[in-house]
């Protein structure tokens, strides 16, 4: 398979205007990412799908992840002088980064064996911009994957041909993944909690008036 | 009644003598039809009852009925989400009286590994009125025949008249119980106040 970086131009010159972006992993399994942006995604699917080298016919997993609004702190290493004497200091730097949902989809070649591939995908925002363009055009497998990213964090597919949801029940208005959600405080704690389920408990003793 | 001794030293002169209802409860308790349904993992245990190791036949509770105007039993073998719940009520709502329910596994008693999870009902004893729990993730083979024996010691006592004659003789007594609905958060309602009264816990 071609690198990461060859694909990613070979993208750019099939899909004029797409922009793209490689997505590091710092993990040991160093499985980058390519980022799509959503005006461009479905013709760079068709691309790597139909692709005589690349032939990605196969999107083996499609899932979503929640990116709630986070702190980003980076420390850069900086010259300084201090009382006359220039000294190398850590600089921290806070930036706000407003959170968002992603979809990422595997793929593979059967015809190629090779893969996997990870495309991702952002949408603009957590609350009102949640659109994704649907890849179930291109792949089949993806429409049931992406039912479920609909159904848990709440990603409207656009051009998904049955988009409802898929384990909860229609009249839910829920989404179970996002981090910010709240499941109903209905079971019974154990006599001993700790942790999570210990701060969890204590609310709901409080709510309840057993404290 | 007849003295236990009596009876018995009439039956090695081989005059039997019995009273209706234990005619009666003796019939009902060695064949007890159960419904053929199975929520999960706990259900492969139930089958695995049903075939020639365990043989749940010795206890006349072979014949896994298909459609809940036949069954007796239902044994709820696994996890009950809160999308199953109604029509696991439903269903139980289907079978003629007398009936019985039999809580199969961690899952079905108290919701199992998933009970901090929010699809799945904590315990079908918040819809419905549970005779035997049975403990276990999943309980053996063994454990479920217990439960069934356990039942045949319960329907065998069961007096026909009188203010403790089990709910099929008692024509106030309920018979059907809610079926939940889907609500937007959680099912409506998530659990029964009739059926389910937690003991409160002393810390
Ligand atoms: S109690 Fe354990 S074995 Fe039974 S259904 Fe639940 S998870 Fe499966």
């Amino acid at each position: 398979m071609e690198s990461l970086e060859q694909i990613k131009i070979r993208l750019e010159a099939a899909v004029p205007g797409a922009k793209l972006e490689i997505l590091p992993n710092e993990s040991p399994s160093g499985q980058h990412s390519l980022l799509l942006d959503n005006a461009h995604a479905v013709a760079l699917a068709r691309f790597l799908r139909d692709d005589a080298q690349l032939r990605f016919d196969y999107c083996s997993n499609m899932t979503g992840v929640d990116w709630p609004d986070t702190e980003i702190t980076s420390k850069v290493k900086v010259k300084k002088v201090i009382d006359g004497v220039e000294k190398e200091v850590d600089e921290v730097t806070k930036t706000a980064r407003p959170g968002f949902l992603e979809g990422v989809y595997h793929l593979y070649s059967m015809a190629m064996k090779h893969g996997p591939l990870i495309l991702r995908l952002r949408t603009g925002n957590r609350k009102d911009q949640v659109q994704l363009p649907s890849f179930t055009p291109v792949w089949r497998s993806c429409e049931f994957q992406e039912r479920e990213v609909y159904d848990l964090f709440g990603v409207v597919f656009d051009g998904h041909p049955d988009l409802r949801r898929i384990l909860m029940w229609d009249e839910f208005r829920d989404h179970p993944m996002r981090k910010d959600y709240s499941e109903p405080d209905d079971y019974e704690y154990e006599p001993t909690p700790h942790d999570d389920v210990l701060e969890k408990s204590k609310r709901h003793q409080a709510a309840k008036g057993t404290l | 009644m007849i003295e236990e001794g009596l009876k018995n030293e009439l039956a090695k002169q081989g005059v039997v003598l019995t009273t209706l209802q234990e005619l009666y409860n003796w019939g009902r308790g060695n064949s007890v039809w159960p419904l053929s349904f199975g929520l999960a993992c706990c259900a492969i245990e139930m089958m695995a009852a049903s075939m020639a190791k365990w043989d749940i036949a010795r206890f006349g509770s072979e014949v896994f009925r298909p459609s809940p105007r036949q069954a007796d039993l239902m044994i709820v073998a696994g996890t009950v989400t809160k999308k199953m719940a109604p029509q696991v009520v439903r269903l139980y709502n289907q079978m003629p009286e007398p009936k019985y329910v039999i809580a199969m596994g961690a899952c079905a008693i108290s919701g199992g590994p998933f009970k901090q999870g929010y699809n799945v009902l904590k315990g079908i004893d918040r819809l419905l009125p549970v005779d035997i729990h049975i403990p276990g993730c999943p309980p053996r083979p063994e454990a479920l025949l217990h439960a069934l024996i356990t039942l045949q010691k319960k329907i065998e006592i069961e007096a026909l008249t009188g203010p403790n004659r089990p709910r099929h003789l008692d024509a106030d007594a309920p018979s059907e119980f809610p079926v939940p609905q889907f609500g937007e958060h959680d099912i409506v309602p998530a659990m029964n106040p009739l059926l389910w009264k937690p003991t409160q816990v002393v810390r």
